[in-house]
């Protein structure tokens, strides 16, 4: 049965078109592998609703009336409100919350025949690249490093990733605000997409940063990829930024050649306490590019070291309003005041915030609000949109030079031991250092697992894209896939 | 940079005990020292971001299409009494 | 009322008043949600999951509501901005779920205007507007229901407002009154808000700072905050700007500070404690992108504005040749303006038509706690009264309990004055007969009146009692001079 969850979610699909392999078959197994496993990618588990889905879907398959991934069992961010299934965000403000709506992508996906497994375990609210939850435990990486310690799977969307990895299920929805699709499926050995801003519908998807946020993709290959997010992504009126673009089928832009296209190696990439390792891996894949036919060139994006300052005031200024609606009056945790308290309205905000929030929520909260308050708007908020417009423009001028896509490594380092994580939280931010610019300009940006560090951890590559070229870029990432041949846990 | 935590506690509404208070200050100002470096970023005559999308605001037409779902809006609230929300008195 | 204020050393001081008028928007949907703007519905019950703000949730702006603000600045003869942007306003109540405000802070969709105000003594002012932005509303926080609890009602949340900020332009408590009139009466005419404040439709925050006239700068101003009635408005600025005239000669200094005002007590009190924690953080909602007005969206909406009060009173005297006062009056509700315009299309001329307008008819609207044109005589029914009086059918003075019965029984004028015989006696002859018989009764009468012509009218009331009130006074009044000079 298990052999049955090692395929990748392309094969799965026809396997099931072809009727070799039942939808209510393949759930069972996922929930087997779910329940057998102590890797805590799940935060709800919801194997009766999923059966129930797997059922509905061998229907429709037995009829032929088919959707993208119809019957495929997938697992889902726990940010993406689901109709009375509990969404926590990773938090335990929202430990209890039972949303009576859904959110457009889970409805989409639900509309294309996907099966869900239950809500995947992240960093709270989206804040963190290491998963290491304390509300709902940490998620294991399915990989080990050689000295066999457990590894971080990276964040946030850290169940999504380790639960692919780990097979547990075919595809898993993400969520990128600075890195949190890309980095966890660089530190588990998978693929991830970052679509374009305002590919993928906002709406229904608990808000960290809103011009940020962005939803996506998380499977196996580069195909898998393709598949999910065609499922997911529409054009939606209940999201003001989402773009009126028709969602085109990406699988059938996959396999061309890339003879001719060009691809910037960017000079500023290369980080201070970047590993030889990880060097090296960009030079490997300069050369899988250039012998599939693509053109190398160097370029300049000359503000790229200004872009993970930038993010840090932007997200979190963002996310100290997004999260003001946590204080307990209509939904979530609520913490009485003390008795004698003379502003009982505000000490009970006071305390069920203090409570419900974890130490980085209530960090970033109160650094968005300083960097807003009277008096350091404009040196902060104000400078950094400003530094936006210049990291945006940085790319624009590249893509305008003619260059097709851009390569650079995921991460500046492979996943690290659990408990081993820096404890200074500037030192943790760093490792969204190569996926962020890419979100402060709005791009897409896949990672490719592309080879493994020497001690056994995987590795990605990063290519990042026009706008909605998602296609495109993805047709790129294939060659470096082809060319890495990662080797998939259990595959 | 010194920052003052207590105000910074009070604008977030969230209750930082006396003695995380100092600790706590010297995160936020490592995280405020690191953002500070764009202050060297020449920005003069560029315009602020204001979407990452080159989209303006799309209208909705002015219909009632919504409400009538006083049980969803308060299924999740720690306290209700019948259809409304109950909060600890607020003195005016 | 003043302008200025007398201080206690013989000292004049000026009252200067800047407004911050909030107006609810007139439209069926929220500014952000569909849920519907309905006024006394059951407590959550116009309420979306958007304006209860639950996670996920987005906005999507309301595209009638920047209508009705484009047209309030045409109105205010303001400058359009075609490109505006929403911010959020940070802070946190019990009755503001999304935690901020989305309102328009650095780009408001209007700029610069103005409105004319007029006063008593039939002078006008020219106010400045500042601006104009949209804005949502809260919710409504009750408190006296429960000894330890608020009940929170999210309705209001999230319906559109426009907050309409004038410059420090206003002198003086009338000014102020005139200047929230005016607006009201245009906001009516525009359709943009219904003007209703007991309803609170209508708010006003006021500014308020004195100085010495012939002072030339500004001294610091206090915000009495939530008023929704001209005479509180009022009250309140004559108190506070007492309160500061007072600490000025007393040596001290005013605070920058929002205040409420009582009007049990007729006081305002500092809300500083409150204040102090403000600091609302405003940067623009990246849920929402620039709102980006075409040329011909505005130009269209120019195009189909309605003929405002100012133009229309212009016209009024210009046209019709009315008095500025009737003009002014007529104008004031843009549906007594329709009724009249109603009543002089059927040909009656514009002063009789004015005068019954205003006048009777007014009163009895005013009685019945009717609406123009909603009544029980409606233009035409009022019109073919006013004929019967202009063509000497019926008196004045008959016309007016006419009328009372047109609203009673909703008759036409021409059957009441059938039914009950009140056509007037134009008949000179008839009229004649009854003069001869009481100029031969009453010889002594006769002398004194042929030596005192004021004494005419003794006979003319015994024509009126002899024909019982149906004579035309006016003919009778002819008829005895003649006679008796
Ligand atoms: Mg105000
Ligand atoms: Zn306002």
């Amino acid at each position: 049965m298990s052999d049955l969850l090692n395929l990748s979610l392309t094969d799965v699909v026809s396997k099931l078109k072809n009727k070799e392999v039942s939808s209510a078959e393949l759930t069972e197994a996922s929930i087997q592998a779910i329940e057998t496993s102590d890797n805590g990618a799940f935060i709800t588990e919801t194997p009766e609703l999923a059966m129930q889905m797997a059922k509905a879907a061998d229907v429709r398959l037995a009829k032929d009336d088919i959707g993208l991934i119809e019957g495929v069992p997938i697992g889902v961010k726990d940010l993406f409100n689901t109709k009375d299934v509990r969404t926590t965000c990773g938090s335990s403000i929202l430990g209890n919350f039972v949303p009576p709506y859904e959110s457009t992508v889970t409805q989409n996906l639900r509309d294309q025949g996907g099966v869900f497994l239950g809500k995947l375990n992240m960093d709270e609210f989206a804040m963190g690249s290491a998963n290491l939850n304390p509300t709902f435990g940490p998620v294991k990486n399915p990989w080990i490093g050689k000295d066999g310690k457990s590894l971080v799977p990276g964040g946030s969307s850290g169940g999504s990733a380790a639960s692919v990895a780990s097979n547990q299920v075919f595809g898993a929805t993400g969520t990128d605000t600075g890195g949190s699709i890309r980095q966890p499926a660089a530190f588990c050995g998978i693929t991830g997409l970052k679509p374009t801003y305002g590919r993928c519908s906002r709406f229904g998807i608990i808000a960290f940063a809103s011009s940020l946020d962005q939803a996506g993709p998380m499977a196996r290959t580069v195909a898998d990829n393709a598949l999910l997010l065609q499922a997911m992504a529409s054009y939606d009126p209940k999201d003001s930024t989402s773009v009126d673009e028709p969602v085109p089928d990406y699988s059938s832009q996959l396999g061309y050649s890339i003879k001719g296209k060009k691809i910037g190696i960017p000079a500023e990439y290369v980080a201070d306490g970047m590993s030889e390792e990880i060097h090296a891996l960009w030079q490997q894949g300069r050369v899988w590019l250039e012998s599939a036919g693509a053109e190398i060139v160097e370029i300049s994006l000359p503000h790229t070291k200004y872009a993970l300052p930038c993010y840090y005031i932007i997200a979190p200024a963002e996310a100290s309003s997004n999260l003001s609606r946590y204080d307990g009056v209509r939904y979530g945790v609520r913490v009485d005041p003390a008795a004698d308290s003379d502003d009982k309205l505000h000490d009970m905000y006071r305390a069920s915030r203090a409570a419900g929030f974890g130490d980085e929520v209530q960090r970033r909260i109160m650094i968005g609000a300083y960097v807003l308050s009277a008096g350091f708007y404009d040196a902060y908020y104000n400078q950094a949109r400003k530094v936006r417009t210049l990291i945006a423009r940085d790319f624009e001028n590249v893509f305008a030079a003619g260059v097709d896509a851009i390569l650079t490594p995921t991460t500046p380092s492979a996943a690290f031991a659990i408990g081993e994580q820096p404890s200074d939280p500037v030192q943790m931010y760093l490792n969204d250092v190569f996926t962020v610019p890419t979100s402060m300009a709005g791009l897409p940006g896949i990672s490719i697992p592309s080879g493994l560090s020497a001690d056994g951890k995987p590795l990605g590559l990063q290519l990042i894209g026009k706008p909605f070229q998602e296609g495109n870029l993805m047709n790129i990432a294939q060659k470096v896939e082809e060319a890495a041949a990662f080797p998939y846990l259990g595959v | 940079m010194k920052i003052d935590v207590k105000k910074v506690a009070n604008l977030a509404r969230i209750a930082v005990p006396e003695e995380r208070l100092e600790t706590l200050g010297q995160e936020l100002e490592a995280i405020v020292g690191f953002v500070e470096q764009l202050s060297e970023v020449n920005t003069d005559g560029v315009e602020p971001m204001t979407s990452v999308v080159a989209m303006t605001q799309r209208l909705r037409e002015d219909i009632v299409t919504d409400g009538d779902k006083a049980e969803q809006i308060l299924a999740n609230a720690p306290d209700r009494v019948s259809d409304f929300f109950a909060v600890p008195k607020v003195v005016e | 009322m003043p302008t200025t204020i007398l201080g206690a050393d013989g000292v004049e001081w000026e009252i200067i008043i800047g407004m911050e008028v909030h107006a609810q928007v007139i439209s069926n949907s929220k500014l952000f949600s569909g849920a519907s703007t309905a006024f006394g519905s059951a407590p959550n019950h116009n309420v979306s999951l958007i304006d209860a703000a639950m996670p996920g949730m987005l906005p999507v702006l309301n595209e009638e509501c920047v209508r009705q603000a484009v047209r309030t600045g045409l109105g205010l003869k303001a400058q359009i901005n075609k490109y505006s942007i929403f911010d959020r306003k940070n802070y946190f109540y019990a009755d503001l779920p999304q935690g901020y405000q989305i309102s328009q802070l650095y780009h408001p969709i209007v700029g610069e205007g103005s409105l004319t105000i007029e006063l008593a003594d039939g002078s006008t002012k020219e106010i400045g507007i500042e601006r104009l932005h949209l804005e949502q509303d809260a919710g409504k926080s009750i408190h006296d229901q429960d000894p330890d609890r608020s009940f929170i009602d999210l309705n209001r949340t999230g319906v559109a407002l426009m907050e309409i900020v004038s410059k420090p332009d206003i002198r003086g408590p009338e000014e102020a009154a005139a200047y929230m009139s005016k607006l009201r009466t245009i906001l009516r005419y525009l359709g943009t808000c219904d003007g209703n404040m007991q309803e609170g439709s209508m708010r006003a925050d006021v500014n308020v700072s004195v100085r010495k006239v012939g002072e030339i700068d500004y001294r610091t101003r206090t915000e009495t905050k939530n008023m929704n009635s001209l005479k509180f408005i009022q009250q309140a600025i004559l108190a506070e700007a007492q309160r500061q005239i007072t600490i000025y000669e007393d040596g001290g200094t005013v605070d920058q500070e929002t205040r409420l005002f009582n009007p049990d007590t007729g006081l305002g009190r500092s809300m500083r404690s409150k204040e102090e924690a403000h600091d609302y953080r405003y940067f623009p909602d990246p849920d929402l992108l620039p709102l980006q007005l075409s040329d011909e969206f505005v130009s269209d909406l120019e195009a189909n504005l309605p003929e405002l009060p100012d133009a229309k009173q212009a016209r009024f005297q210009r046209d019709l040749s009315l008095s500025l006062y009737d003009a002014g009056q007529l104008v004031m509700e843009r549906e007594k303006a329709n009724f009249f315009e109603q009543v002089v299309a059927q040909g009656v001329p514009a002063k009789p038509a004015a005068n019954w307008v205003l006048g009777d008819y007014s009163a009895g609207l005013k009685e019945r706690e009717s609406e123009w044109g909603a009544g029980s005589v409606d233009a035409i029914s009022l019109s073919g009264l006013v004929r019967l009086v202009l063509d000497d059918t019926i008196s004045n003075r008959a016309a007016k309990d006419v009328l009372a019965e047109m609203w009673e029984t909703g008759k036409e004028a021409e059957l009441i004055v059938d039914e009950k015989g009140l056509r007037q006696v134009s008949d000179t002859g008839a009229l004649e007969k009854i003069i001869d018989s009481l100029v031969s009764s009453n010889p002594d009468q006769v002398e004194k009146a042929k030596e005192n012509p004021k004494l005419i009218g003794w006979f003319v009331g015994q024509v009126m009692k002899e024909s019982g009130g149906k004579a035309n006074p006016g003919l009778v009044n002819k008829l005895l001079s003649a006679r008796l000079s």
